[in-house]
C-alpha cells in the first residue's frame, strides 16, 4: 500500500537507481517509449524512440546483508527496429518502439515482442556462458590449421567464457497494418497474441509470420464518417477468448472471440455517462482513453484518461467502480494544453502485483500512485535531486489556486515538457520502473 | 513554441474558457493599452469559440509532413471543429456565413483559414487569383529581386493589422467567419480521404515553395511528396505568379500563425 509516510502499513518510497544521461539536453532517440517488467520481476526492459531496446537485470541479493534488494544493471542491448521509408506513401516508419511485452519462460532463454508502428518481432534473448575449446581442426581463434600438424585426436570440452548475452530476432510479424500500432497484448493461451492500431485489431499465431486474422475493423465505409478510433488493446488474463479495447470516445469494448470470426460486436460496452456540469469544447478529447490495463486478478480493469484514472468492475458496465483524480487541477488550463498539444498525450497506468494499489505519471515529472483500500494518494517527484540510495521521497503536491503553501508548486511553474508516460510496477515486490524524458528511475520500499 | 511559452500565451484564452474574465478583445495593437489599463468586460463566448476554431484548423494544417499524422489527434480535432461548426449552426451564426459572397478580393480573406486549407487542385484552377491579386501585381514588376523580400514588405505593414482587426473586431464578425464554412469542408474532405496523398495535395503548394530548383536538383528533398515536385511542373527563377504565390503562402501562413497563435 503506498501512504504518505509514516506509521503502520504505508510504504516510504525510496529512490534507488538511475539509468540514462546526466544532461538536460535530450538526443531524440533517447526518449524512452515504453517500460515493462518480465513476468518475474527480474527482468526490466525499455524501448527507445531510436529503436533500441535495452533490458536490465536484477542482481540476485545478497543474502547475508539484505538491506536492500538486487540492483537492476544492463543485461543486454540491441537495435530492435530500423527507421524504413514507405515508398508508396512517400512517409517515414519510425523506429520508435511503442510497446514490448514479455512471452512467460519456458526455457532457458527469454522471449520478448517489441513493436513499431508497423512491425512487430519477437526477439530471444540467450546466455552463452560456455564455449566449446579443443578443437581438432581449428585453432582457439578460429584459423584452421594446417592438416599436416594434426598428429592427434582430441574431443572438444566446454569451458566456462564470460557471460555474453545474445539477442536474436526469431520472428518478424509485418505488413499487416495500415495505421500506427498502438498495443500487442499476449493471450493467456501463450501461443497467440493480438496488435492493435488505429482501426482494427489482428490476431496472430506466434510461430506464424505470413497470415493474421482480423478481429475488430472500425474502418468506416465511408472515412469522412470516421470519428473515433481504437487507442488501447489487451487481453484477458486469464480468458484466452476475452479482450477489450478502448476508443478516443471514452468506451471500452469487452468482445468474446468463440461469439463470432470478427469481433465487431461488442459482449460489453463500458461508458461513463458524461457529466454536464464538466461539459466544455474538450470533454471529448480529455474522455478519450490513452490506456486500458487488467488487474491481476482479471476481475478488473483500469482505464487512463487525461485528468483521471478509472477502475472498472467487469460485470458492471455503466459506471467505473473507483474514480482517482490524477491532475484535476489541469481542467482550468485545457485551452493551453489543447494549444500546445499536451492535451493529447498518452499517460500509461499500472497494477502493483496484488491490485491494491495503481500508479500513474503526470507533469513536472510527478507521479501519482493511489492506494485502492484505504483510498489514500500519494505524489512523488523523479528528479536526480533525491539521488542518494534509500533516501525517501518527500511527497510532493501541487496548488491549484490561491495561496502556495510551503513546497507546494503552483500549477503554472509546473514544467510541461517533463512528463512521465510510461510506468511500471514488478510484478512481486514493492519496487517501480519510472521512466522520465530520457531517464530510467527505479524505486523501491525502504526495507528495515 | 516552448511549452511554457504556449501556456502563457493562451492564458487568456484559458480565463475566458473557464470564467469568462476580465480582458477586452483586440482592437489593434494601438488600442491594447488604452484599454488594459483598468477596462474588464467580459468577452463573447463566441470570440472564445471563434478562436478555438482557428486554432483547430491551425493544428490541423500543421501536421508532421515527414511521418503520417497521428490519427487519433487528427480526430479528435477534427470533432473539436465540427462540434463548433455545429453549435454554429444551432446558433444561427453560421448561416449568416452562408450568405456572404465568395467575391471579396480584400485581405479580409486572408484572415480565414482559406488559405490554410486550400487544396492544391484548387488553386490550381485559379481560385487563388482574387486574393492575391494584390501580392502579384505588386511582384510582377520586380522579378530580378527575391521575391521573399517583397513579399514579406508587402505582406507586413498590410497583414497583421487587419489580420488583428478582423479577428478580434466585434463589430464585424460576418466577415471573419464567412470564409470559414468553405475552409471547414476542406478541412474534412481532406481528413476524411485519410490518404496522407490528401493531407499531401493539402500542402503541396506550401511545399513547393520551400524548394528552390537547386534544393530539387540537388535532391536534399528527403522527406515528403516529391511526386508534386517534378521538375517540369517547377516554374523557373523569372517566372510567374505561381511561383511567387508559393512564396507569398509561405509568408502569409507564417503571418496568421503567427498572430493566431499570439494573445
Amino acid at each position: 500500500m503506498a501512504g504518505a509516510g509514516g506509521g503502520g502499513n504505508d510504504i516510504q518510497w525510496c529512490f534507488s537507481q538511475v539509468k540514462g544521461a546526466v544532461d538536460d539536453d535530450v538526443a531524440e532517440a533517447d526518449i524512452i517509449s515504453t517500460v515493462e517488467f518480465n513476468h518475474s520481476g527480474e527482468l526490466l526492459a525499455t524501448g527507445d524512440k531510436g529503436g533500441r531496446v535495452v533490458i536490465f537485470q536484477q542482481e540476485q541479493e545478497n543474502k547475508i546483508q539484505s538491506l536492500s534488494r538486487g540492483e537492476y544493471n544492463v543485461y543486454s542491448t540491441f537495435q530492435s527496429h530500423e527507421p524504413e521509408f514507405d515508398y508508396l506513401k512517400s512517409l517515414e516508419i519510425e523506429e520508435k518502439i511503442n510497446k514490448i511485452r514479455w512471452l512467460p519462460q519456458k526455457n532457458a532463454a527469454q522471449f520478448l515482442l517489441s513493436t513499431n508502428d508497423k512491425t512487430i518481432k519477437l526477439w530471444k534473448i540467450s546466455e552463452r556462458d560456455k564455449r566449446p575449446e579443443g578443437y581438432n581442426l581449428k585453432e582457439e581463434d578460429g584459423r584452421y590449421r594446417d592438416p599436416s600438424t594434426v598428429t592427434t585426436l582430441r574431443v572438444p570440452v566446454f569451458r566456462p567464457m564470460d557471460l555474453m548475452v545474445e539477442a536474436s530476432p526469431r520472428r518478424i510479424f509485418a505488413n499487416a497494418h495500415t495505421y500506427h500500432i498502438n498495443s500487442i497484448s499476449i493471450n493467456s493461451d501463450y501461443e497467440t497474441y493480438l496488435s492493435a492500431d488505429d482501426l482494427r485489431i489482428n490476431l496472430w499465431h506466434l510461430e506464424i509470420t505470413d497470415r493474421s486474422f482480423n478481429i475488430v475493423d472500425i474502418k468506416p465505409a465511408n472515412m469522412e464518417e470516421l470519428t473515433e478510433v481504437i487507442t488501447a488493446a489487451e487481453f484477458h488474463p486469464n480468458s484466452c477468448n476475452t479482450f477489450v479495447y478502448s476508443s478516443s470516445k471514452g468506451t471500452i469494448r469487452l468482445c468474446d472471440m468463440r461469439a463470432s470470426a470478427l469481433c465487431d460486436r461488442h459482449s460489453k460496452l463500458f461508458e461513463e455517462p458524461e457529466d454536464p456540469s464538466n461539459r466544455s469544447f474538450f470533454s471529448e478529447i480529455i474522455s478519450s482513453i490513452s490506456d486500458v490495463k487488467f488487474s491481476h486478478s482479471g476481475r478488473y480493469m483500469m482505464t487512463r484518461d487525461y485528468l483521471s484514472v478509472k477502475i472498472w468492475d467487469l460485470n458492471m458496465e455503466n459506471r467505473p467502480v473507483e474514480t482517482y483524480q490524477v491532475h484535476e487541477y489541469l481542467r482550468s488550463k485545457l485551452c493551453s494544453l489543447y494549444e500546445n498539444d499536451c492535451i493529447f498525450d498518452k499517460f500509461e497506468c499500472c497494477w502493483n502485483g496484488s491490485d491494491s494499489v495503481v500508479m500513474t505519471g503526470s507533469y513536472n515529472n510527478f507521479f501519482r500512485m493511489f492506494d485502492r483500500n484505504t483510498k489514500r494518494d500519494i505524489t512523488l517527484e523523479a528528479s536526480r535531486e533525491n539521488n542518494k540510495p534509500r533516501t525517501v521521497l518527500k511527497p510532493r503536491k501541487v496548488c491549484a489556486s490561491g495561496k502556495r503553501k510551503k513546497d507546494e508548486i503552483s500549477v503554472d511553474s509546473l514544467d510541461f515538457n517533463k512528463k512521465i508516460l510510461h510506468t511500471a510496477w514488478h510484478p512481486k515486490e514493492n519496487i517501480i520502473a519510472v521512466a522520465t524524458t530520457n531517464n530510467l528511475y527505479i524505486f523501491q520500499d525502504k526495507v528495515n | 513554441m516552448g511549452e511554457e511559452e504556449g501556456l502563457h500565451q493562451t492564458q487568456l484564452l484559458d480565463t475566458m474558457f473557464v470564467r469568462g474574465l476580465k480582458r477586452k478583445c483586440f482592437d489593434g495593437e494601438e488600442d491594447i493599452e488604452g484599454t488594459l489599463a483598468g477596462f474588464k468586460a467580459i468577452p463573447s463566448y463566441n470570440l472564445q469559440r471563434q478562436s478555438l476554431l482557428d486554432m483547430s484548423l491551425v493544428k490541423l494544417q500543421l501536421c508532421h509532413m515527414l511521418v503520417e499524422p497521428n490519427l487519433c489527434r487528427s480526430v479528435l480535432i477534427a470533432n473539436t471543429v465540427r462540434q463548433i461548426q455545429e453549435e454554429m449552426t444551432q446558433d444561427g451564426t453560421w448561416q449568416m456565413i452562408n450568405t456572404q459572397s465568395a467575391g471579396q478580393t480584400s485581405l479580409d480573406r486572408l484572415v480565414s483559414t482559406d488559405i490554410l486549407c486550400r487544396s492544391s487542385k484548387e488553386q490550381a484552377e485559379g481560385k487563388l487569383v482574387p486574393v492575391y491579386s494584390t501580392f502579384t501585381k505588386d511582384c510582377e514588376g520586380t522579378q530580378s529581386q527575391d521575391n521573399s523580400e517583397i513579399m514579406s514588405t508587402v505582406t507586413s505593414p498590410q497583414v497583421p493589422k487587419n489580420l488583428q482587426s478582423n479577428m478580434w473586431e466585434m463589430e464585424n464578425p460576418q466577415e471573419n467567419r464567412g470564409n470559414f464554412q468553405k475552409s471547414l469542408d476542406q478541412i474534412f474532405e481532406t481528413l476524411e480521404n485519410k490518404s496522407p496523398n490528401t493531407v499531401e495535395d493539402l500542402f503541396s503548394e506550401v511545399d513547393n515553395s520551400y524548394y528552390d530548383l537547386d534544393t530539387v536538383l540537388t535532391g536534399m528533398m528527403s522527406n515528403t511528396k516529391m511526386g508534386h515536385c517534378d521538375l517540369e511542373t517547377f516554374p523557373s527563377q523569372t517566372s510567374t505568379n505561381s511561383k511567387s504565390n508559393c512564396k507569398s503562402d509561405l509568408n502569409e501562413l507564417d503571418h496568421i500563425v503567427e498572430i493566431l497563435v499570439e494573445s
